[in-house]
C-alpha cells in the first residue's frame, strides 16, 4: 500500500532541487546587501511583491 | 518487562527524530539568515510557524467554510474572523503611522476581481485546499494537493501574465479603511458577519473549539510578525506565480510581452533568488512546517486514496484555476481575505462574499467530479 510518506518525500525532494536549481540559475545572493532585519523602523520603503499589488503602467 | 525493552529504543528513535526536525528547521533558517540575509532567515522561520500552526492544529480555510455551508457550524469561520480582527487592531493603525515602511494588502474591486474570487472559492472546495491549504496539505503528503500545487503555480503565473487585460474590464479606485476610524469600521463589520453567521448557525453547534482559538491567536501573531519584518502582509499567490515565471523564463518564454512580468520589479525578482522573495520564503516555510508536523506525529503512514481518473483531471484543472483566479482576485484566502480585510482593504470584503458564494457551488461539484462519494 502506498502511503503519504512517498508523496511527502517526493515534494520535499522536488522543493530541494527547485531551490538548488534556482540558486544556481539566479543572480548570486549577497547577505551584505540584504535589507535590515525589520522593515518597521528601517526608514526604507516596502519593496516586496504582494498578490494584492497592481503594477503601475 | 519485555514491553519496556521493546518500546525504549522506539521512544529514543522518536525523540531523536523530533530533535532532528527541530534542528533542521533552525539550521535551515540560520543558513538562510547567514548566506542570504537576516530578514530572509526570519521570514523562513515565520513561514515554518504558519505551517506548524496550520497543520499542527488542523486549521485551515476550506474546511471551516464547508462546515458552515454543509452543517451550519460557524466555529471555524469565527476563528478566521477572530484572527483577522486581532491583526486589524494592530495592523491598520501601524500602517497609518508607518505608511512608507509598511504597506497593506490593498487592491481595487473590479469585475474580474469578483469573478476570480468566485472561481477561487469553488475550486478551493473542489481540491479542499485554498492558497495556504494547498501548501500545507501537499507538505503533509496529500496527493490531491501535491498534484494541484504545480498547476496552481502555473495558473498564478498565467493569471498575472494576463492581469492587466482583466483589470481593463473595469476596476474601482483602491478603497481602504484607514487609521483608527478604519480599524473601528473593520471590527464592526467583522462583528456583524460573526453575528450573521451565529444567527444562521445550527443551535448547539455555534461554539468555537479551543484549538481554533489557539490557532487564530497564533496566526494573528505570525501575520503581524510577517508585516513588521517584511513590510507587507502575509501572502501566498505572488510567490507561486514567481515560481511559474522562473520556470517559464528557463524554457525560453518571453516575459516582456506581459505588462505584469515586464515591470522592473518583477524582472528583478525573476532574476533574483527566490530566497530573497518574501512570499516564496513563507511558502517554503509553510510546506516544510507542515511536513515537519506530519513526520512529528506519524501522519505519513496514511494510505493514499484510490480516486477515479476524472478526479485527477479535475484536480489539475482546479489547481490551475486556483492560481489563475487568485491573481485576478488580487489574492487568495490569505492575501485577499485574511490580509486584505485585516489591513483595511474593501477588496477583501468583496473577495469574501464572492468566494463564499463560489464555495457553495464547489462543494456540490466534488461528488460529481469523483472527489468524494455521492450523498
Amino acid at each position: 500500500m502506498m502511503t503519504r510518506k512517498i508523496t511527502a518525500l517526493l515534494l520535499i525532494t522536488l522543493m530541494i532541487f527547485f531551490v538548488a536549481w534556482d540558486l544556481a540559475a539566479s543572480e548570486p545572493v549577497n547577505p551584505f546587501q540584504a535589507p535590515p532585519l525589520l522593515a518597521l523602523g528601517s526608514g526604507l520603503a516596502a519593496n516586496g511583491a504582494h498578490c494584492a499589488a497592481l503594477p503601475f503602467r | 518487562m519485555t514491553q519496556e525493552v521493546d518500546t525504549a529504543p522506539a521512544r529514543s528513535a522518536h525523540v531523536a527524530q523530533r530533535a532532528a526536525l527541530i534542528g533542521a528547521a533552525l539550521v535551515l533558517s540560520l543558513a538562510v539568515a547567514t548566506f542570504v540575509g537576516a530578514r530572509y532567515g526570519l521570514l523562513l522561520l515565520i513561514g515554518l510557524g504558519f505551517g506548524i500552526v496550520l497543520e499542527g492544529l488542523r486549521f485551515g480555510f476550506a474546511g471551516p467554510w464547508r462546515a458552515m455551508i454543509v452543517r451550519r457550524e460557524p466555529g471555524g469561520v469565527f476563528a478566521h474572523l477572530l484572527a483577522i480582527g486581532l491583526v486589524a487592531v494592530v495592523a491598520i493603525p501601524l500602517i497609518a503611522f508607518h505608511g512608507t515602511e509598511l504597506v497593506g494588502a490593498r487592491a481595487p474591486v473590479g469585475f474580474a476581481m469578483v469573478g476570480g474570487a468566485f472561481v477561487f472559492g469553488a475550486c478551493m472546495q473542489i481540491v479542499m485546499g485554498c492558497g495556504s491549504g494547498t501548501l500545507v496539505n501537499a507538505g503533509s503528503g496529500n496527493p490531491v494537493s501535491l498534484l494541484a500545487l504545480p498547476f496552481f503555480a502555473i495558473g498564478s503565473f498565467a493569471g498575472a501574465f494576463h492581469l492587466l487585460w482583466w483589470t481593463d474590464l473595469g476596476i474601482l479606485p483602491v478603497i481602504a479603511f484607514e487609521g483608527m476610524q478604519g480599524t473601528v469600521v473593520t471590527l464592526l463589520a467583522l462583528a456583524a458577519v460573526a453575528g450573521l453567521l451565529y444567527f444562521m448557525g445550527k443551535p448547539g453547534s455555534r461554539s468555537m473549539p479551543r484549538r481554533y482559538v489557539v490557532a487564530a491567536v497564533l496566526l494573528a501573531a505570525l501575520a503581524l510578525a510577517n508585516l513588521v519584518v517584511a513590510g507587507q502582509p502575509w501572502g501566498v499567490v505572488y510567490g507561486l506565480g514567481l515560481w511559474g515565471a522562473k520556470g517559464a523564463a528557463a524554457i525560453g518564454m518571453d516575459l516582456s510581452s506581459s505588462g505584469f512580468w515586464s515591470t522592473t520589479g518583477n524582472i528583478e525578482r525573476v532574476q533574483s533568488s527566490l530566497l530573497t522573495d518574501v512570499t516564496s520564503l513563507t511558502n517554503l516555510g509553510i510546506i516544510a512546517g507542515a511536513f515537519g508536523v506530519a513526520v512529528w506525529r506519524g501522519g505519513l503512514s496514511t494510505t493514499l486514496p484510490q480516486l477515479p481518473a476524472r478526479a485527477w483531471v479535475a484536480t489539475v484543472i482546479a489547481g490551475f484555476l486556483l492560481g489563475y483566479s487568485s491573481r485576478l482576485a488580487f489574492g487568495c484566502n490569505v492575501g485577499a481575505f485574511f490580509s486584505g480585510i485585516s489591513t483595511g482593504s474593501l477588496h477583501g470584503w468583496a473577495w469574501f462574499a464572492a468566494a463564499f458564494t463560489g464555495a457553495y457551488y464547489g462543494i456540490r461539484l466534488r461528488p460529481v467530479l469523483g472527489l468524494e462519494a455521492r450523498r
